[in-house]
């Protein structure tokens, strides 16, 4: 086996020097009667060609050459290349967690950066080190905001991701923390007044998606109103990271949970992603996951450190603030040198071309098609209405090697034929006047095939 | 005769302050492509929500960020540098190919949302490496979805939770033995069990006695970690799996330490009826400085219904599928299907392996841990003697009469060109050095180890005051935790 370094003579020689006659002797503890006696029933080995070629068949397999409109939470823009020429260094790809800090200064010093980047770009004042996804932490935001308040109810906004409220569902369900529901308003965004009347003194917070799952922006202001003037803090999940170049952030939130896969992580069918919580300085010991802070040396040299350590599992146990042990330091690296590679000018133009596609798209699609919820402010998503089943649409502009919008149906049965569709600074106009076209073609045809019905009615 | 070369050498690596004091403006690495649409009026679409400025974001040009990360990454040790003896963590070899396959074009730009008909390399990819963590942990069935080894956990518990409400009793408490991970415990807490803890006996096992008088019709589940975090196989595992289906209790596997087992032995086998993986330990995926992990969980056909969705299936024309119909599920533990990438990379590593593969994989772990053991014993104490696995746990017993712990020989140890074992875990052992040397070390590597090892030990003897001061050789010295903890500084800020 090509990864286990040791020749049939090594082997001897060690068994020797323990005593033992045989590799059998090892696993004396294991009673006999469970031991197995025949191979695994797996693949046989296979040599390295053999892998590239299995895995190149499946990338055959998987949407390779197909030009996406698909967002939803999983966005796909350009990755630099030396995210992976510097993520591949074997220093950051096989290094453990940062524990022994004499060791791992560079680990510790680059989330540092990122946590300071993180706060720079949401407007709080701490970050933490990362978070498994946005959908988990978001439930981990809420939970902080339990023990924050000490209340236990929660209401989340329905146009948060359809799959982070059924993630805080899971979370919540056996942790004494009932969930309620705001509905949205014609322009897509939170109903104010439903949310109003949901916020109460026992409501420990407000969970909202901004943009919210429709590509909407929400009134942060007047919902943080709401929350706040009922005791109740706000959690802002931010689903798309990119905005944050040309949207104000939302500062009134009391924690910020974000998933920052739109900065150089790719979308990989779902993961791995990386989440983060942001919020300020006054919270932080409530705060789960992993964090950096800078301290110095017997000599007075700067260093950095994993920190307030006393809220993590492996000192507290069952009294930790979570049970978060690993999270996701190596897609944090890619972030964090995402952020660095744009900055302060290059994501704010990035953001710009995002809007721009999207605002084109929106024209293009709107002369044919319903736009819904179109006169609100909204970054890179839009939801088309058509006339016809999306799932037919989509399954026309296939066969033109165009993935179409996410259908809505499942999730927003009240919205019928509509799907949510993304443009990033990776769609080309071509490609929206082309989908375009094909959704006007999808249009004409239900129509005229109606008017042939009402023809021969007549 | 053979030339023999020292461990480690000083040497001289570049000083790198923070990027940000790096910034300034009119620097730039990035360019976008000319606009191919109308430019648009921002304040027109955004109003009020439009954001005006960045802040401290740097502005640097790509030869400094290059040359930045570098000087950074070589301030790390790294498996790819040496041994990495971290008990518990396994720190093996993550193999190149993994890195190579995950990047395939389908495969890395693949959308979670994207068509059935466009995502069967996706699904096939889940669906085999389901059917070859099954066949080896010898459960019925399995869910890919949790992020991490804790986030199992806690899929694990609801799924234990929801069997035993569908019987009438959710039940209180969960039993977890005193040199348990303490992911377990917090985990607990969080599907809203009691925690209730369960000695060791003298031989580092589960006290059969203590398990027996503590097992009655509250306890939903026992969480044992096998070999547990001392390296013992827990012999009486038959027994324990016993003693709580007798009660009706679930026996859940913390399957950190499945690298003990694979190819040798099945959980399925000996009574376990949920576990969980930890893709990062035993299947070589990258620990990336702390992450992304993957923590599969595999299950007994009692639970299946409870398994968080969705499930992969066969469609009825043999083409693979997410069922979202499943009522009795726990419901979901993530977005989408889990960390994807990370499942790519494990496929490899087993692709790699085969059953033979895996199976010399599994011994060459246990006979590094024995060599090592027996390479240490009698110079450094030795609390428990009952047989090693995969991982050895002195303790710093001797040692310590010259008023070095632990931490003290760990952070020696950095000196000599190693990274440390894992230190004061299991709480079990006062003073612990818990060290895992993996089947990714060759005999050279571990017989340097051990010398560093016997060395420091006597130094320990002569002249204390070098290893209580150590490390010696890095760019800081130990740091100061207390005063960061304190005054925690958690960003860096413009002056």
């Amino acid at each position: 086996m090509r990864y286990l370094p040791k020749s049939p003579a090594d082997r001897e020689a060690m068994l020797k020097a323990i005593g033992l006659r045989s590799v059998d002797d090892l696993f004396a503890p294991i009673p006999s009667e469970y031991r197995l006696t025949r191979d695994l029933n797996i693949p046989r080995q296979m040599a390295e060609s053999e892998i590239v070629d299995f895995f190149r068949q499946r990338s055959r397999e998987n949407g390779d050459g197909y030009t996406s409109f698909l967002g939803a939470g999983a966005y796909f823009h350009y990755r630099p290349v030396i995210i992976d020429s510097l993520i591949s260094r074997g220093e950051f790809l096989t290094a453990y967690t940062p524990y022994q800090a004499e060791i791992s200064q560079g680990t510790l010093q680059s989330i540092f950066e990122f946590q300071t980047m993180i706060c720079e770009l949401t407007g709080m004042e701490v970050a933490n080190a990362s978070m498994y996804d946005g959908s988990t932490g978001a439930a981990e935001a809420v939970m902080m905001a339990v023990r924050l308040t000490g209340r236990r109810s929660v209401v989340v906004a329905r146009n948060l991701h359809p799959e982070y409220r059924e993630v805080l569902a899971t979370y919540a369900t056996h942790q004494g923390m009932p969930l309620s529901t705001v509905g949205f308003g014609d322009d897509g965004r939170i109903n104010l007044t439903e949310l109003e009347q949901a916020v109460n003194s026992d409501t420990a917070c407000v969970l909202i998606q901004s943009p919210n799952f429709f590509g909407t922006l929400e009134d942060v202001d007047g919902i943080a109103e709401i929350a706040h003037k009922n005791g109740a803090m706000l959690v802002v999940s931010i689903a798309e990271a990119v905005s944050l170049g040309i949207i104000e952030p939302p500062r009134q939130a009391d924690i910020i949970a974000m998933e920052a896969q739109s900065f150089g992580v790719p979308l990989g069918f779902g993961g791995p992603y990386c989440g983060v919580i942001a919020t300020r300085e006054k919270y932080v010991r409530q705060m789960p996951g992993r964090l950096v802070g800078q301290t110095f040396d017997k000599k007075g040299k700067r260093g950095f450190v994993l920190t307030l350590a006393t809220r993590e599992q492996h000192i507290r146990r069952e009294k930790a603030t979570s049970n978060i042990c690993t999270n996701q330091a190596l897609v944090a690296l890619m972030v964090n040198i995402f952020m660095t590679v744009y900055g302060k000018v290059g994501l704010k133009e990035l953001a710009k071309q995002n809007l721009a596609k999207t605002a084109y798209a929106v024209s293009q699609f709107g002369k044919h098609g319903k736009i819904l919820f179109a006169n609100s402010p909204r970054f890179n998503e839009f939801v088309v209405q058509t006339s016809e089943d999306p799932y037919a649409v989509n399954s026309r502009l296939l066969g033109h090697k165009i993935v179409g919008g996410f259908p809505l149906r499942k999730f927003y049965p009240e919205l019928g034929n509509a799907a949510l569709w993304c443009c990033t600074e990776m769609t080309t106009r071509s490609a929206i006047d082309t989908a375009a076209g094909l959704v006007a073609e999808s249009e004409r045809s239900v129509r005229s095939a109606k008017e042939e019905v009402e023809e021969v009615a007549r | 005769m053979k030339h023999s070369t020292p461990k480690a050498t000083r040497h001289l690596n570049q000083n790198e302050g923070l990027i940000f004091e790096k910034s300034s403006a009119g620097k730039a690495a990035w360019k976008l492509p000319p606009l191919d649409v109308p430019e648009i009026d921002t304040a027109k679409l955004l109003g009020s929500a439009e954001r005006k400025d960045l802040g401290a974001m740097p502005e640097v040009s790509e030869i400094e960020i290059i040359r930045h990360f570098t000087r950074l990454s070589t301030w790390n040790y790294a498996i790819d540098l040496g041994m990495y003896p971290l008990g518990s963590c396994t720190m093996k070899y993550n193999p190149r190919v993994n890195e190579a396959v995950a990047r395939v074009e389908g495969i890395a730009n693949g959308h979670p949302y994207q068509p059935e008909k466009i995502s069967q390399g996706a699904l096939r990819i889940m669906k085999t490496l389901s059917e070859c963590l099954i066949e080896i942990t010898g459960m019925d069935a399995i869910t890919l979805q949790p992020a991490a080894g804790a986030h199992g956990e806690m899929t694990g518990l609801l799924m234990v939770r929801a069997y035993h409400e569908s019987k009438g009793n959710a039940r209180k408490k969960i039993l977890i033995p005193d040199s348990a991970h303490g992911t377990n415990p917090a985990t607990a807490a969080m599907v809203g069990y009691a925690v209730e803890n369960l000695k060791s006996d003298s031989r580092g096992m589960v006290d059969i006695a203590a398990l027996e008088a503590q097992m009655n019709q509250d306890v939903a589940a026992l969480m044992l970690t096998n070999p547990n975090t001392l390296g013992v196989f827990e012999q009486d595992i038959h027994k324990i799996a016993e003693i709580l289906h007798a009660k009706g209790g679930l026996l859940y596997m913390d399957g950190a330490n499945m690298n003990a087992l694979v190819g040798k032995v099945r959980p399925g086998d000996f009574g376990v009826d949920v576990m969980h993986l930890n893709l990062h330990k035993t299947f070589s995926t990258p620990h990336g400085g702390g992450g992304p992990g993957s923590g599969p969980v595999a299950i007994k056909k009692i639970l299946e219904p409870f398994l968080p969705k969705p499930v992969v299936i066969t469609h009825s024309d043999g083409t693979l599928g997410f069922d979202y119909n499943r009522p009795q599920s726990v419901g979901r533990v993530r977005a989408f299907y889990g960390n994807f990438g990370m499942f790519v990379r494990a496929l490899a590593y087993i692709q790699a392996n085969g059953p033979d593969g895996l199976r010399q994989t599994t011994e060459d772990a246990v006979l590094n841990a024995n060599y090592i053991r027996k390479g240490l014993e009698g110079t450094y104490d030795l609390p428990y003697t009952t047989p090693t696995m995969h991982e050895v746990v002195f303790s710093d017993k001797l040692q310590a009469k010259k008023g070095v712990r632990t931490m003290d020989i760990a952070k020696r140890l950095i000196d000599y060109g190693f990274h440390p074992y894992t230190t004061a875990f299991p709480l079990i052992v006062p003073g612990a050095l818990m060290i895992e040397p993996t089947e990714s070390e060759s005999k050279e590597e571990m017989d340097l180890f051990i010398d560093a090892m016997k060395s420091i030990a006597q130094e320990v003897e002569e002249d204390p005051q070098t290893v209580l001061d150590a490390p010696h050789s890095t760019r800081v010295s130990r740091l100061d935790e207390t005063a960061a903890a304190r005054k925690p500084v958690l960003r860096w800020k413009p002056d």
